[in-house]
């Protein structure tokens, strides 16, 4: 569904950003691209939605060559939800912020107001349905903008950095969310540092270096590749860290979360 | 004299109908290394405002008690006065990063400050050196990594000689290496200059070895406040949407089930080490 062949993309005034991408994401995936500042993952993503057109290659989203499509033909199927709220947030309320994109994609007004009200209440946003965004804290901002894409239902999600100023409450929220998306069949791709929260929950990775991708593969398989977590300066999860560390040969499913990893000690030590 | 003393402090925005703060009382010494931590609205943003003046100097509302940074009362003292005591480095650099190069940046301060230009000079080559970042001098700062970005508003910060550092969210736009790369920055600066830090951060996991002490915010009252092992460790704080360490939270479940460790474990180190001890190997 999302098909990148041998994309190379250099910004305007000259630097080469990705080169040689080669990869494909079907329906109903849950992905996270890792990499470190400056490895290409916000420029890839934006190859996704059309944003950025690559110098060289191909990205077909559904099938679609994105360079033949407008970003608004594109948009209707992908939303991204970006690394800074202030690059995406501009209505002069919450509840017009939300609104702004069911509008454009000309649902019924019975649809938007469900809709505002449903995701306003799951993303903790009610009281500040008049409020203008700009006076939101960054953590709400954060959440805002990820409402203001779900509202009008994706195919395809992309999170930048979706953990940045979200408590531990939050962080559960955005995980049930991520899994409820994904069971229902659409595709979530996530770029995040934030392994911690990975874990567990994201099934394949794809790490980028230096604008290619150095490794896409399973979770867990990956970041027991000593030589990969070492190289591109990747940091265990701690429970797959400790699962290593005690000798346990399938962390996967066996320490992907702090219950099941108690079992597991627990059972070890009878 | 402590670095920070809030005494019975408390802070409404005007129109709020409830304080963002309730009347805390909190002493931070000199040179204590203290995480702040707390879910969204309970009332970390507002006391970090409270001590670089921007409440109540920029912030209208309701102020009962005091706020003390090095003994100097913040409703009393100007911003400018304060900005030489106590010093800010925000989650994402590019808010307080604006000149044309690096040096530029961060001689900024100083400069504001009205200081002869040779004393200009040797505190920007100082930060600068303090920071690893004398070969990026002249470089614009857009053109930088995140990493790089942060390291330059932190020089900028630093120039400013604070004996306070307030870091809001430092490491979390940076990729885990430089994550871990500014943490022991920190740690070397902050014994140099005989820094006092307080940081907001919800990744606990990169700074457990940096802290002394954890303080805990919860709807605008202190929840716990010790030291990191004894609050990270309680559950109290679980309802106060930190987010604990993934090792902690196990190393409380195998406490509950039997397994008899000598002090919680708050690192996969500590928990690996003893379960060896209880014979799990």
């Amino acid at each position: 569904m999302i098909e990148f062949s041998n994309v190379y993309f250099d910004y305007p005034q000259g630097q080469p950003a990705l080169r040689d991408i080669n990869l494909s994401i079907k329906v109903g995936e849950l992905v996270a691209i890792l990499g470190g500042n400056g490895a290409g993952k916000s420029t890839l993503v934006r190859h996704i939605n059309g944003l950025l057109k690559p110098t060289r290659g191909t990205v077909t989203v559904f099938g679609r060559d994105t360079r033949k499509a407008s970003v608004a033909e594109i948009s209707r199927r992908v939303g991204i939800v970006f690394q800074s709220p202030d690059h995406q947030l501009f209505a002069e309320t919450v509840e017009k912020e939300i609104d702004f994109a069911l509008r454009n994609f000309g649902t019924t007004p019975q649809f938007r107001h469900d809709r505002i009200r449903d995701v306003l209440d799951f993303f903790d946003l009610e009281m500040y349905r008049s409020s203008s965004p700009l006076k939101l804290s960054s953590g709400e901002k954060k959440r805002l903008s990820i409402a203001s894409i779900m509202a009008w239902d994706p195919d395809i999600l992309i999170l930048d950095e979706p953990t940045v100023a979200q408590d531990a409450l939050q962080q559960d929220k955005l995980k049930e969310l991520v899994r409820l998306w994904t069971n229902e069949g659409r595709t979530v791709v996530i770029v995040s540092h934030d392994l911690e929260f990975l874990w567990g929950l994201v099934p394949r990775l794809i790490v980028l270096s230096d604008g290619g991708v150095v490794a896409d593969g399973k979770t867990d398989e990956l970041l027991t590749k000593e030589e990969l977590v070492q190289g591109e300066s990747l940091l265990k999860p701690q429970l797959l860290d400790v699962a290593i560390r005690l000798g346990c040969t399938a962390p996967s499913p066996s320490f992907q979360n702090v219950s099941d990893a108690a079992n597991w000690i627990l059972k070890a030590r009878k | 004299m402590p670095a920070i003393v809030f005494d019975r402090y408390g802070f409404t925005y005007a129109g709020a109908t409830r304080p963002s703060l309730e009347e805390i009382s909190l002493t931070i010494e000199e040179g204590e290394t203290v995480l702040l931590a707390g879910s969204s609205g309970s009332g970390k943003s507002t006391l970090l405002r409270s001590l670089n003046g921007l409440i109540p100097h920029m912030y209208p509302g309701k102020t009962v008690g005091t706020v003390r940074v090095n003994g100097f009362d913040v409703s009393t003292t100007s911003t400018t006065e304060l900005a030489t005591k106590i010093g800010f480095l925000f989650q994402n650099p590019e808010n307080q990063i604006f000149m044309f190069s690096v040096r530029r940046d961060v001689a900024f301060g100083p400069e504001n400050l009205g200081l002869p230009r040779e004393q200009i000079r040797s505190r920007v080559e100082e930060a600068l050196v303090l920071m690893n970042i004398t070969e990026l001098a002249d470089r614009a700062p857009h053109e930088l990594s995140e990493g790089q970005k942060q390291r330059v508003a932190l020089a900028g910060v630093l120039a400013m000689r604070p004996k306070i550092l307030v870091l809001d969210e430092p490491l979390s736009l940076l990729d885990p290496k430089t994550a871990v790369m500014l943490v022991e920055l920190l740690s070397d600066i902050k014994r140099r200059m005989s820094l006092t830090l307080l940081i907001v951060e919800h990744r606990l996991e990169l700074l457990a070895n940096l802290l002394d002490r954890m303080v805990v915010l919860h709807h605008g009252t202190i929840l716990g406040d010790g030291p990191l092992r004894d609050i990270i460790v309680s559950d109290r704080i679980k309802a106060a949407g930190v987010r604990i360490p993934a090792v902690v939270r196990l190393g409380g479940i195998l406490e509950k089930n039997g397994l008899g460790f000598d002090s919680s474990p708050i690192s996969p180190d500590e928990l690996v080490a003893q379960l060896g001890d209880v014979g799990v190997d």
